[in-house]
């Protein structure tokens, strides 16, 4: 399943970073972090919830870069 | 601008004041402790004292930032250099003080003064580019109106079902694809065609969403839900265009991987090496300090900001400014492909024809021109021939059906019917064997001869021929000038109407009599057979028959797609018109994006490498390192805007 979310972060290397923590989390097949249009575009594993995949998304995102935000 | 840069502006603002106060006190206050006789370590703290206000208000969101950071363990970000670097300068200036002599704090807090103005640049900058942007590709409906019980109600595009009746006030944006029912008027199709024409529409058009309504009030019947029209398909290609990356794009995020932290493990060798040879090998002063602002200079070019944000960039501008001109590309990466191409091969019909036959002459015919193409309308008027439908056209009125009777269509031959009491075949010359009729070859051979008979005797022939649109020509040419070695024209006509249309044209290579699969035969060949050649080929059809060679094709390049599903799935370039000089504007475009992107790569890179070498040689300090980081990166993000402007041929 793939779901589209609204981010909010400063720069290009920041997304990148959030994109590949993204990649990194339980639950996530894969993630594309579109710095230009603010969008991440999250594919979850079959199955998976993305109610429960995504909090986890958000703390690893806050991880490495501490001002992002996604949109639920 | 956003809260948060205005907070940002009125910290630097502030700073800078207390910046250059101090500076201008410096003298003064260096007095006033001598002359209040405060020993050196005491005044030296009330200097750092004094200097640390304006560098915490201009630096403490970036100190906070880097120590999560370190908590966090990514500890390689460039807030964690700045903090180095600056905090490294005022604990040498506070060295300085602390020996007699007069520590430079200024240079800390400009250097983080300097930082966050260009965070800041940057931060509007792309906040204004990404706004422009999507205002070009701003064609989203905001609501729909739909009748309920004769009230005019606005609700959400989402909602409207298929089938429904919707309204469009002058003004308005055709929120859903569908059919006039009611209302004539015309549309600007600017948004998604480039086409700046209005298109005069009235009962029984078909409308495509996103265009917008200028003239009077307009009924349509939906055919489609808000989410399978138009507009959200383009929108939503449009928006994930960026998500496929260029291989610059790849390049750079390689590049800034490897780059940072070997920038990083220089600075440490450059503060540490050096000092260590003069002390063991020429036993002189190790001259600690200088190394080390050499090397928090070094930290400072080490972001690799100017090309992560300045690429990406280029690419979403070119994708919105190609857009813009009504030509849709799906991916970064296929704008690189498009810019490379040197080989375009055409379909015929459809892409560099109308597709649409007209009558070019009529021969030998007893009755008069009008007559004859009536009768054979007529005859033809239960079918749904492509030819048909053209000599249809050609007849202008609708035909009286009571006057057809015994239609007889007969595959391969052509059609008999019986019109106001007479027998009439109208078909090719098998179909004229077989009624007995006498029929003369044609001698003009540039296009497609019908022939006709009444009650067994030959009435003459009609010839028509699919029409070149009258920017095929010059398209041809705009695509040899920019730069295209090799056009090919592949068709499924016959041979002597391709050389005549391949004539007409100026185009020299030409492949006749092909099956749609020999099309993608001649296409895989090509390309197998130009080996590892740098050229890429792009193959333009459009879109109805040819989906497996736009696929095969380096670049698949859909023309007149609006509203065709198939091409805008199987395209990798989408053509919102059907003006094959779209073909050669998104070559330029393409051209031009990557001549950016390149001039970005190279300037940021090497001014970096400069600044680097220059600071190692202790030739520029510090704020020539800012200047490295921050101005390179804002000069890329300027330049990376001129992607936005999309030149157009005419037409």
């Amino acid at each position: 399943m793939k779901k589209s979310y609204k981010i909010e972060v400063d720069c290009a290397n920041c997304a990148a970073k959030m994109e590949e923590a993204t990649k990194k989390t339980e639950g996530v097949k894969d993630a594309v972090v579109n710095f230009m249009a603010l969008k991440m575009n999250v594919e979850f594993e079959d199955g998976a919830d993305p109610k429960e995949v995504m909090p986890r998304v958000i703390t690893a995102c806050k991880k490495v870069e501490d001002d992002c935000e996604i949109y639920l | 601008m956003t809260k948060k840069q205005r907070s940002t502006l009125i910290r630097i603002i502030v700073s800078t004041l207390l910046l250059a106060a101090l500076w201008a006190a410096s003298g003064a206050l260096a007095s006033a402790m001598t002359a209040l006789g405060a020993p050196v370590p005491a005044a030296a703290l009330i200097r750092l004292a004094l200097y640390m206000i304006p560098y915490i208000i201009i630096g403490h969101d970036v100190i906070r930032k880097a120590f999560k950071g370190i908590k966090n363990r990514q500890p390689m970000d460039e807030s964690l250099l700045m903090c180095i670097a600056t905090m490294g300068a005022a604990i040498l200036a506070f060295y300085e003080d602390m020996t007699g002599s007069v520590g430079e704090y200024e240079e800390a807090i400009a250097v983080m003064l300097f930082y966050q103005t260009g965070e800041w640049f940057q931060s509007v900058a792309v906040g204004k580019s990404r706004r422009n942007i999507s205002e070009l590709m701003d064609i989203r409906p905001d609501h729909a109106t739909i009748m309920t019980d004769g009230k005019a109600e606005q609700v959400d595009p989402d909602e409207v079902a298929i089938g429904s009746e919707i309204i469009v006030n002058p003004g308005e944006k055709v929120p859903i694809d569908g059919i006039v029912t009611e209302g004539t008027s015309s549309l600007d199709t600017a948004a998604l065609t480039g086409e700046s024409l209005p298109r005069n529409i009235g009962i029984g058009d078909e409308v495509i969403s996103g265009c917008i309504n200028l003239t009077s009030p307009l009924t349509i019947r939906t055919t489609k839900e808000f989410g399978e029209s138009t507009v959200s398909k383009i929108l939503d290609l449009v928006e994930n265009a960026s998500s496929r990356k260029s291989r610059s794009e790849n390049f750079i995020t390689k590049f800034a991987r490897i780059y940072t932290p070997v920038v990083v493990y220089s600075a440490v060798a450059l503060a540490v090496l050096p000092p260590v040879a003069r002390m063991l090998f020429l036993s002189t002063d190790p001259a600690w300090g200088t190394f080390i602002y050499r090397a928090l200079s070094f930290l400072v070019i080490s972001c690799p900001c100017a090309l992560v944000v300045s690429i990406p960039l280029s690419f979403f501008a070119g994708i919105g400014g190609a857009s813009h001109a009504g030509i849709l590309v799906k991916g970064s990466n296929y704008l690189e492909t498009l810019s490379e191409a040197d080989t375009v091969v055409f379909d015929k019909t459809g892409t560099l024809t109308k597709g649409s036959f007209e009558v070019d002459a009529v021969h030998l015919s007893p009755l008069s021109e009008e007559e004859l193409i009536k009768t054979v309308a007529l005859a033809e008027s239960a079918s749904s021939h492509p030819i048909s439908v053209s000599l249809k056209k050609a007849c202008k009125k609708e035909p009286d059906l009571s006057r057809v009777s015994n239609i007889e269509e007969i595959a391969g031959h052509g059609i008999k019917a019986v019109v106001d009491g007479k027998n009439v075949a109208v078909g090719n010359t098998r179909l004229m064997v077989d009624v007995g009729a006498r029929y003369v070859e044609c001698p003009d051979d540039a296009g497609t001869v019908i022939h006709v008979a009444i009650d067994g005797d030959y009435a003459g022939h009609i010839v028509i021929s699919d029409v070149i649109k009258p920017d095929s020509a010059a398209a041809i040419q705009h695509l040899r000038s920019s730069g295209i070695k090799r056009i090919v024209m592949l068709t499924g006509d016959a041979s002597k109407i391709a050389d005549s249309v391949a004539k007409t044209l100026g185009i020299s290579e030409v492949h006749p009599e092909l099956l749609p699969q020999d099309k993608v035969q001649w296409v895989d060949d090509a390309i197998t057979g130009r080996g590892a050649e740098k050229g890429r080929l792009a193959f333009a059809g459009d879109g109805i028959n040819d989906a497996p060679v736009l696929s095969r094709a380096d670049i698949g390049i859909a023309m007149g797609a609006m509203g065709s599903d198939a091409a805008i799935e199987a395209a990798d370039v989408v053509l919102m018109d059907d003006n094959p000089l779209r073909i050669a504007d998104a070559i330029g475009i393409a051209k031009m994006t990557l001549r950016i992107v390149k001039e970005n790569i190279v300037f940021a890179i090497g001014i970096k490498l400069l600044c680097l070498l220059l600071s190692a040689l202790g030739i520029a300090g510090m704020w020539l390192a800012v200047f490295a980081d921050v101005g390179v990166m804002v000069l890329c993000v300027l330049n990376a805007m001129r992607a936005l402007i999309t030149t157009k041929s005419v037409a």
